[in-house]
C-alpha cells in the first residue's frame, strides 16, 4: 500500500508537471506579469537607489503574492471541467497525498520560475549580493505556503462565476503572514539585521501548512465536487 | 427521566426553531433599547470629561464594544458554521450566515469610530498600528466568507465552503495577529500611550452597560435574519408558505386597522 501511494503521489506530480509543460505560454505568463509588476514600481515612485533598496522587499513578496493568484485557478480548474477530478476523489489513495501532489507540482511550475527570477529583479533594485541570497531563501520557504493556502481558496471556488476575483478576495488575507515575515527578513538584511527570527517563521508557517491545508483542500475538494 | 428534559434537539429543526425566534425577538429587542438608554445616558451625561482628551474620549463607548462584537462574532460564527458542517445541521449552518453581515458590521463600526477617535487623539485619522490593521483584515475575513456564501447558488455547498473557510480562518487570526504585532513594534514605537489613561467607574459601567446592549442587538438581529433565511430555504415545505401567508395576512389587516 505504501508503495502504490508513493508511486501514486510520484504519477501525479510528473502527469501535471507534464501537463504544465505541453502549455507553457499559462506558465510564462505568470512569470512575466511577476516580472512586470516588479519592474513597474521604479517607474511609479522614481529611480531614486535609496527608496528603491527600502521599497524592494514590499515589493517583491507583494507580486509574488499577487503573481501566485494567478496560477491558483490552474491547480484544481482543467481537471474539474474534464472530470479527472471526480475520478482523483474516487481512487484508493488518500486525497491528501493527492493533494500534496499537485500542490507541489503548482509550485515547481508557478512559484519556482518566481524565485529563479527574483536575484534578477533583486539586483535591479540594487540589493546587495548577501540580501539577494535571503531574498531567495525566504521566498523558497514562503511561496510554497502560498501554494498551499492558496490550494484551500482555489478548491473551494471550483466551478463558481468569477472564481478568479473571489479567490483573490478569500486568500489574499491568509497571506499576510506570509508577506510580513518574508518582506520583514530581506528588510532586515537591508538594515544590516540578523534575518534568521524571520527565516524560521517563514519556515515555521511552511511546517504548519503543509500539515493543515492539504487536509482543508481534501475537505473543499469534497464540498465542492460532490 | 426522558419525559422531564427539554427537548433541545427539537429547535435544532428549522420548523419549530422559526416560531420559537419569533417569541424571542421582542424580549432581546426589547432589552436592546432598555440597555442602550441607560448606557447612553451615563456615557453622555455621568461619565466625566478626561482630564486628557476632552469629550472626544467618549467615543470609546461604542468603539470598544463594536470591536469586542467583531470578534466574539467571527469566533461564534466559526463555532456555527464548524456545527453545521460536522453534524450537518441546517439550522447551525444558517445561524453562521445570519451572524455574518451583523459581525461585519461591528467590525467596520469599529473602524470608522477607531479612526474618528484617532484624530484628536493621536492627530491622524489610520495608524498601522497592531489592533487596527488586524481589524481591518478580520473585515476582509467577514467579506471573503459573504461573498463566497453568496457566489454558490447550492445552499448545502455555501454552508459547507463557508464552514471550510471560516474554519481556516480561525486558526489563522492568532497567526494575523502577532505576525502583525511583530510587523508593527518593528516599525514603529508604540502609539497607543495616549490610550492607556485610567478609567473612572462611571465610565467603565457605561462601557459594560453598551457591551451588553450589542450582544442583545446581535442576538436580536441574527434572529431576526435567521427567520428570513430559513423562509428562504424553506419555501418549497408547506408550514413556510402558510407561515408566509398568514403574516402577509397579519400585516394587511394591520394596515387596514
Amino acid at each position: 500500500m505504501a508503495a502504490s501511494m508513493l508511486s501514486m503521489f510520484r504519477w501525479m506530480v510528473w502527469r501535471d508537471l507534464l501537463l504544465a509543460w505541453r502549455r507553457r505560454t499559462d506558465v510564462l505568463a505568470t512569470l512575466f506579469f511577476f516580472i512586470i509588476v516588479v519592474s513597474l514600481f521604479p517607474l511609479g515612485v522614481g529611480p531614486e537607489p535609496q527608496l528603491l533598496k527600502t521599497i524592494a522587499p514590499g515589493v517583491v513578496w507583494v507580486a509574488a503574492l499577487l503573481a501566485s493568484m494567478l496560477a491558483l485557478g490552474r491547480t484544481f480548474g482543467d481537471d474539474y471541467q474534464d472530470g479527472t477530478l471526480e475520478q482523483l476523489l474516487l481512487t484508493p489513495q488518500p486525497l491528501f497525498l493527492i493533494v500534496l501532489a499537485k500542490v507541489l507540482a503548482q509550485w515547481i511550475v508557478s512559484e519556482l520560475p518566481l524565485v529563479l527570477v527574483a536575484p534578477v529583479l533583486g539586483m535591479q533594485f540594487g540589493l546587495s549580493q548577501n540580501t539577494l541570497w535571503i531574498m531567495t531563501v525566504s521566498l523558497l520557504l514562503g511561496t510554497p505556503v502560498l501554494s498551499l493556502i492558496g490550494s484551500i481558496g482555489a478548491a473551494l471556488t471550483l466551478g463558481l462565476r468569477a472564481a478568479n476575483v473571489l479567490v483573490a478576495l478569500l486568500v489574499l488575507p491568509l497571506y499576510i503572514p506570509v508577506l510580513i515575515f518574508g518582506a520583514g527578513a530581506i528588510e532586515s538584511t537591508v538594515n544590516g539585521l540578523e534575518p534568521q527570527a524571520y527565516l524560521l517563521l517563514l519556515g515555521a508557517t511552511l511546517i504548519l501548512a503543509l500539515a493543515f491545508a492539504p487536509w482543508a483542500t481534501s475537505a473543499a475538494l469534497r464540498i465542492s465536487v460532490e | 427521566m426522558s419525559k422531564s428534559r427539554i427537548h433541545w434537539y427539537k429547535y435544532s429543526a428549522p420548523v419549530n426553531f422559526y416560531p420559537l425566534a419569533g417569541k424571542m425577538i421582542p424580549f432581546f429587542t426589547g432589552i436592546t433599547i432598555v440597555l442602550f438608554a441607560i448606557g447612553l445616558y451615563i456615557s453622555f451625561f455621568v461619565a466625566p470629561v478626561d482630564f486628557q482628551q476632552g469629550h472626544s474620549y467618549r467615543i470609546i463607548f461604542i468603539h470598544v464594544p463594536a470591536a469586542w462584537m467583531g470578534m466574539f462574532l467571527y469566533v461564534l460564527l466559526a463555532i456555527y458554521a464548524g456545527i453545521g458542517w460536522a453534524f450537518n445541521a441546517r439550522l447551525a449552518s444558517m445561524m453562521a450566515t445570519a451572524i455574518a453581515p451583523t459581525g461585519a458590521i461591528f467590525t467596520f463600526i469599529s473602524l470608522v469610530t477607531g479612526s474618528l477617535w484617532g484624530k484628536p487623539a493621536w492627530g491622524v485619522f489610520w495608524v498601522w498600528d497592531a489592533r487596527m490593521t488586524s481589524t481591518l483584515i478580520l473585515m476582509f475575513l467577514y467579506i471573503g466568507f459573504i461573498s463566497l456564501q453568496s457566489s454558490i447558488d447550492d445552499t448545502r455547498r455555501a454552508d459547507r465552503a463557508g464552514a471550510v473557510l471560516a474554519l481556516v480562518g480561525v486558526i489563522n487570526v492568532p497567526i494575523i495577529y502577532f505576525s502583525v504585532q511583530w510587523w508593527n513594534t518593528l516599525h514603529q514605537g508604540a502609539t497607543l500611550t495616549a490610550r492607556s489613561f485610567k478609567m473612572a467607574p462611571s465610565m467603565l459601567s457605561a462601557m459594560f452597560v453598551l457591551m451588553g446592549a450589542c450582544w442583545m442587538y446581535s442576538i436580536a438581529i441574527v434572529l431576526a435574519r435567521v427567520r428570513l433565511i430559513i423562509l428562504e430555504r424553506e419555501r418549497e415545505a408547506p408550514w413556510a408558505t402558510e407561515t408566509y401567508r398568514f403574516e402577509g395576512e397579519i400585516r394587511v389587516q394591520r394596515q387596514k386597522a
